[in-house]
């Protein structure tokens, strides 16, 4: 007992680096797994506010950018509003059909450059922003939001180990997965293509809507670089990510009323 | 008691610095200074071990809170709270130099101030780098990460210590 104590004493500085090496990668790895990341990674009000702060200064550097592309959307929007108000709407859309719904918010925080990426929005449990909803923005999917607090909600963005998105070939209707591997914020990476299915150069992907956290046929992004496997597996593809994740400042939240109904049906984890 | 105050404005100051400005630049996609880990090497000599480790860990706790990247700052932090000591050991040949209560450029000279910083900035970044992606196996594209972030954040390490330098002349 008593040359343990010694032991303890003697080596006190070094038992402690270790102790607290220990800590901090138990702390890192539970942070890995999909869903402790999102019960772990608590949003902190303190940063979110700081982050706020700066993000209300430098929004001004954007304004100009910020303005054109809504400014490109409602042009959008309108000429789809027009389309529709002409076109007799069939039968079965009735009006209490709607089942997704958009919230807009501003990202606060985000970070392109690191191997995981999230992002902070300034939309909360209050604003009735909730765990697995969906990011958009104006160009295409921006990411998944992990946890929430009263007033922010942090999301992991398609820059992340873990996020892993349903996708479909716009041209074929084949179904693939969307992962990142790291490096370039500008290219994603699409596995698990079957191998009879050959794909061009600038082929547009969409999400499948399999995972009911984004709605159908939102644009992903571009096929960059279509790589066939040399052993005969399945193929991937190196494709351009739609969304420019370096400037996403505008986005709206995705929420799926029949969420909860689907995901009973089906009773597959969703991992988008 | 203004040894103490020094210190945490240093660390209150070197905190915003690096969330505010350092962390949103970024050369080349994903080169990204880290000049907070100053405050630890700018601890005095005196200090003792348990107290230098928790501040390398409590540092990069504080980081991790900004960064959403829990334990991965404060991991590294506690590495270079732990190297510390062996660093000033092997570069002044003592483990507390005399007459001086803690490293700085004024005190300790250039020479001196810039191998001990640049030790200690690889040191931080190396165990920085494999925490975050947690394996070798892109070892040659983490090792240029390294490197690059390693002499963007000695750079400005070494601008900041002049910086303070000529204030404490004045």
């Amino acid at each position: 007992m008593y040359n343990l104590i010694r032991f303890l004493q003697k080596h006190n500085f070094v038992l402690l680096f270790v102790l607290l090496e220990i800590v901090s990668v138990i702390m890192l790895t539970r942070s890995h797994t999909y869903h402790r990341a999102a019960v772990s990674h608590t949003t902190n009000q303190i940063a979110s506010r700081l982050y706020e702060i700066n993000s209300s200064i430098t929004a001004y550097y954007s304004l100009k950018n910020a303005n054109d592309l809504l400014r490109t959307q409602n042009a959008e929007l309108l000429a789809r509003l027009a389309q529709m108000e002409t076109s007799i709407l069939p039968p079965d859309t009735l009006p209490g059909d709607v089942v997704f719904d958009f919230l807009p918010a501003r990202v606060i925080k985000n970070t392109t450059h690191l191997r995981n990426n999230y992002i902070i929005i300034n939309k909360g449990r209050r604003d009735g922003v909730a765990k697995d909803m969906g990011i958009i923005d104006p160009e295409g999917v921006v990411g998944i939001i992990i946890s929430v607090s009263d007033r922010y909600a942090s999301a992991m963005s398609l820059l992340h180990k873990y996020a892993t998105l349903s996708v479909r070939f716009k041209n074929n209707d084949q179904i693939a997965n969307l992962n990142w591997k790291g490096g370039d914020y500008r290219f994603g990476e699409v596995v698990d293509i079957p191998t009879h299915v050959i794909l061009q150069k600038g082929d547009t992907i969409v999400t499948s809507g399999h995972s009911f956290v984004f709605p159908e046929n939102l644009v992903v992004g571009t096929i960059e670089e279509f790589i066939q496997s040399e052993r005969g597996n399945l193929n991937s593809a190196r494709i351009r990510f739609a969304v420019d994740f370096n400037k996403v400042r505008n986005v709206y939240v995705v929420k799926n009323f029949h969420k909860e109904e689907l995901n009973s049906l089906s009773k597959i984890k969703t991992n988008e | 008691m203004s040894n103490l105050l020094t210190n945490i404005l240093r660390f209150v100051g070197l905190i915003l610095l690096q969330v505010l400005v350092l962390n949103n630049i970024r050369l080349g996609g994903y080169i990204n200074p880290f000049v907070y880990i100053l405050f630890v090497m700018m601890l005095p000599f005196s200090l003792p071990g348990w107290l230098l480790l928790l501040s390398g860990f409590g540092t990069g706790l504080v980081m991790d809170l900004f960064m959403s990247t829990p334990g991965l700052h404060a991991g590294a932090g506690v590495f270079m709270a732990f190297m510390r000591p062996y660093v000033i050991e092997l570069a002044t040949g003592s483990k507390e130099p005399e007459n001086v209560n803690m490293p700085s450029l004024s005190q300790m000279g250039l020479r001196w101030w810039f191998s001990y910083t640049s030790t200690l900035v690889l040191m931080h970044h190396f165990a920085l780098f494999f925490l975050e992606s947690f394996s070798f196996s892109q070892f040659g594209g983490t090792l240029m990460r390294i490197l690059f972030s390693v002499m963007f954040s000695q750079i400005i390490i070494l601008l900041l210590s002049f910086f303070f330098l000529q204030k404490q002349k004045r």
